[in-house]
């Protein structure tokens, strides 16, 4: 494990303590970061106009660049690549201490986690000299090439064609649900390298810069009005292989990994969240903002509503820290994470029913910008957050098979050369 | 349960699960179906030699942890209890204990502690209920004073162990505040009527005061002053209850999925069905959630922390109500042999039934949440 690694390097070293760290981290912090609300935080941008948004993503990049030369950057990254070599629990500090704070949260995920986290953990050297360092100073933001509009949760199963070509490889094919790609830099990409090997044998990750000719971003507008998602299409993408990542056909050591730290994000030592900001749109503080709106506060059922958002939510935060941990000590498997992204997932659907729930009338038609509006317009992408990252019936097959070791699936793409597994009528190969 | 818990502590849990192995297997169990007390005297005072009582008195009164946190070590016992679905008044036993340690007098109320800790006696809490809001406790027991006794009046129902204690913690309104007092279980004036319940084991009472009376030196702690003694006493009582709450969940749990794989059926075995996998997992993350949330609350209790109510109450909700969840379904995913008595799935399902149900129902605890939330809200704005 990467973070066990950028341990061992800083060992002979003297680690900064986790006091004097907390104080240089509050020095910097109260002096230099605005105060900012959770609301504001939350605020979608990519509902608005195009502007907003990308004055927003300059201002998050001026920030992390403000946070890496104040020596707070890439906490548990080594620092021969521009990180500060500490330890996970230096990270929880600093978590702490940016609650309240303006912090470029936006761009922590995913380049921080999953794709710096990856090209930390496969990178040659010469690749994590290369991209780390940018990486930290919020010079170059990542996103993910990695689900298909062939099969969302068949990862695996990508269709995006790497064909070799003396040094460089040649990629062709979409990707979707990439966050922001339009005001990105580089996407790390799964692609196909060998359709006559079975699917899992034949991937091959790559890193591609997102603004040149050959790659096409669209923007999609979601149930909730946000553009935040979009779809590349990639048409004789050129990459050199020394922007290839782990081994040719090996992919899928890396995908695995790729979706460890996906799964892991708010709980990833390699990225920063405040403690207690729960990255639903929808948390307890809002089903009770909404109950409070709607007259309801002295009902004992909407008291038991607003309890329960509130309950759900502290035990989200819970159990992520305690399979972090379970998994730190070996007493789980690394699939465990796969428990925290079924239960936040079944909880925010839940919290996002209690809030429209506690609505009244009010959830069908609505004046103004207010809790009320959030909560009718977040029921109606309710679903949303159990799809996307992997939907949460994918993360019961992984429980039930890969945590509690039940036999697997029946499988038809096993054994076979991908390019004789059945497929969607519409996903022309 | 700790995840990594220390060498210490993890040799205490495992003296404890041997000994529950041994003299607490489900055979006994059923056989103390119909012993009046559900326990043995001799068996609770070995118990209290292992460490059962002693864990949140302080060392001036004989008592001490293993840990120096002596709820977190107290919720491994509790833990334990959960998992074999022990007998024995553990949960009310060390919150009058704690009660006595923290605020006890030094005359008699030490020699009542002293009889605490060394197993020779137990201690029934006559608990209030949850009030409207966080802080705000109800109760049916009156305080009257009379020269320099107090008179109590009033009914607590369903009292753990009343009609087996030798010594009653009860809280009673006095004016506008709350009063307790340490009262001999024998005491001229109270009476006791046997409840029924679901637990093979665990006896309840209703505990009816009629003009019972007692001298000054009764009162534990300051007389009007009692409100913060009992929200710290409830604290240790639902960590307790949580933490044999998990335990019976994994108990359970971990039964039903070993049965699915060694069940057959249409020539397979249970676990390879994807609709009772999907089920196996949803009730590995309530397991998991259940332990985390234990964990977490008892650990915010143990040093009273700002956040420790909301975090025991959402604790107590939660495991009361998928606790109730994981248990049934359970017994789903086992037929018809789930229902039975001679199986042992019931055991774990009926500590979890009555644990649920006893210091706040998950209903109750999730308005006491919502009322937190609500207070702090009001601060905000």
């Amino acid at each position: 494990m990467s973070a066990l690694r950028a341990e061992e390097e800083t060992e002979t070293e003297e680690i900064e303590d986790l006091e004097s760290f907390r104080r240089r981290a509050r020095a910097f912090i109260t002096a230099n970061l605005a105060p900012k609300t959770i609301d504001e935080m939350r605020q979608d941008y990519s509902v608005g106009d195009e502007e907003a948004e990308l004055a927003e993503i300059a201002h998050e990049r001026d920030l992390q660049r403000m946070i890496y030369d104040a020596g707070l950057a890439g906490i548990c990254f080594p620092r021969a690549y521009g990180g500060q070599g500490l330890t996970p629990a230096h990270q929880m500090v600093l978590n702490e201490e940016i609650v309240g704070r303006d912090f470029p949260w936006r761009i922590q995920v995913p380049t921080f986690v999953p794709c710096a986290a990856i090209i930390l953990e496969f990178g040659t050297e010469e690749q994590k000299q290369r991209y780390l360092p940018p990486i930290l100073r919020g010079e170059e933001l990542w996103m993910q090439f990695l689900s298909e509009p062939s099969g969302g949760s068949d990862v695996a199963a990508a269709l995006t064609t790497a064909v070799r070509d003396g040094d460089q490889w040649v990629l062709n094919g979409s990707k979707i649900w990439t966050t922001g790609a339009w005001w990105s830099d580089w996407g790390l990409c799964l692609a196909r390298t060998n359709w006559d090997v079975p699917k899992h044998r034949g991937l091959t990750v790559f890193m591609l810069p997102i603004h040149q000719p050959n790659v096409e971003v669209h923007r999609i507008e979601m149930l909730n009005g946000s553009r935040e998602f979009c779809q590349e299409f990639l048409t004789d993408v050129v990459v050199p292989d020394s922007d290839r990542i782990g081994e040719v056909d090996d992919g899928w050591t890396v995908g695995t990994r790729w979706m460890f730290h996906e799964r892991m994000l708010f709980n990833s030592p390699y990225a920063s969240h405040p403690v207690g900001v729960t990255h639903g749109s929808m948390d307890a503080t809002s089903v009770f903002k909404v109950a409070r709106e709607a007259g309801l506060l002295e009902d004992t059922a909407t008291q038991e509503m607003v309890g329960e958002a509130r309950m759900l939510e502290l035990i989200s935060d819970a159990v992520g820290k305690r399979i972090n941990e379970s998994i730190s000590a070996g007493k789980l498997s690394d699939q465990a994470a796969a428990i925290v992204r079924l239960f936040k997932g079944s909880s925010q659907e839940r919290i996002r029913t209690l809030g429209f729930e506690v609505a009244g009338s009010a959830g069908a038609a609505w004046s103004g910008e207010g809790p009320t509006t959030r909560a009718a317009i977040n029921y109606l992408i309710r679903q949303g957050g159990s799809i996307g990252g992997g939907t949460l019936e994918m993360a019961r097959n992984v429980v039930a098979e890969r945590v509690l070791g039940m036999p697997r699936e029946r499988r038809l793409d096993k054994d076979v050369p991908f390019r004789d597994v059945p497929r969607s009528r519409s996903s022309s190969g | 349960m700790l995840i990594n818990p220390t060498e210490e502590q993890e040799f205490f849990r495992a003296t404890t699960e041997r000994f529950l192995v041994e003299h607490a297997p489900p055979d006994a169990l059923r056989r103390l179906r119909d012993d009046a007390d559900g326990f043995d005297r001799d068996y609770w005072r070995r118990g209290a030699e292992l460490g059962w009582t002693s864990l949140l008195v302080d060392e001036a009164h004989g008592g001490g942890s293993i840990s120096g946190a002596g709820l977190v070590d107290l919720s491994l016992v509790a833990y334990e209890f959960g998992h074999h679905a022990a007998p024995g008044p553990l949960t009310a036993t060390n919150v009058v204990a704690s009660a006595l340690s923290d605020r006890g007098s030094d005359g008699e109320q030490a020699e009542v502690l002293a009889g605490l800790l060394s197993g020779e006696a137990i201690a029934a809490w006559c608990a209030p209920e949850l009030g409207a809001r966080p802080d705000t406790w109800r109760t049916a027991v009156e305080i009257e004073r009379a020269g320099d006794a107090l008179v109590l009046r009033g009914t607590v129902r369903p009292v753990e162990h009343a009609g087996q204690a030798e010594h009653l913690l009860v809280t009673a309104r006095e004016g506008a505040g709350l009063t307790q007092v340490l009262v001999p279980a024998g005491a001229s004036g109270i009476a006791v009527e046997t409840l029924e319940t679901v637990d093979l084991t665990r006896r309840f009472g209703a505990v009816t005061f009629d003009g019972v009376r007692v001298g000054a030196d009764a009162v534990v702690g300051v007389p009007g002053e009692a409100s913060s003694d009992v929200g710290r006493q409830l604290r240790r009582a639902v960590t307790m209850l949580n933490a044999e709450a998990v335990g019976a969940m994994q108990a359970a749990f971990d039964m039903t999925v070993e049965w699915s794989f060694d069940r057959y059926s249409f020539g397979r075995p249970l676990a390879s069905y994807q609709a009772l996998k999907h089920r196996f997992a949803d009730m590995m993350s309530w397991l998991q959630a259940g332990h985390a949330i234990s964990d977490s609350a008892c650990a915010a209790a143990q040093d009273d922390e700002p956040n420790a109510d909301e975090l025991g109450s959402a604790a107590k909700a939660f495991i009361g109500r998928y606790g109730g969840e994981l248990i049934q379904d359970c017994v789903q995913l086992h037929g018809g042999i789930g229902v039975t008595f001679d199986h042992d799935l019931h055991l774990y399902l009926r500590r979890l039934t009555v644990n649920r149900s006893v210091a706040g129902t998950p209903r109750e605890h999730l308005r006491r949440i919502a009322g937190i939330v609500e207070a702090r809200e009001g601060e905000a704005a």
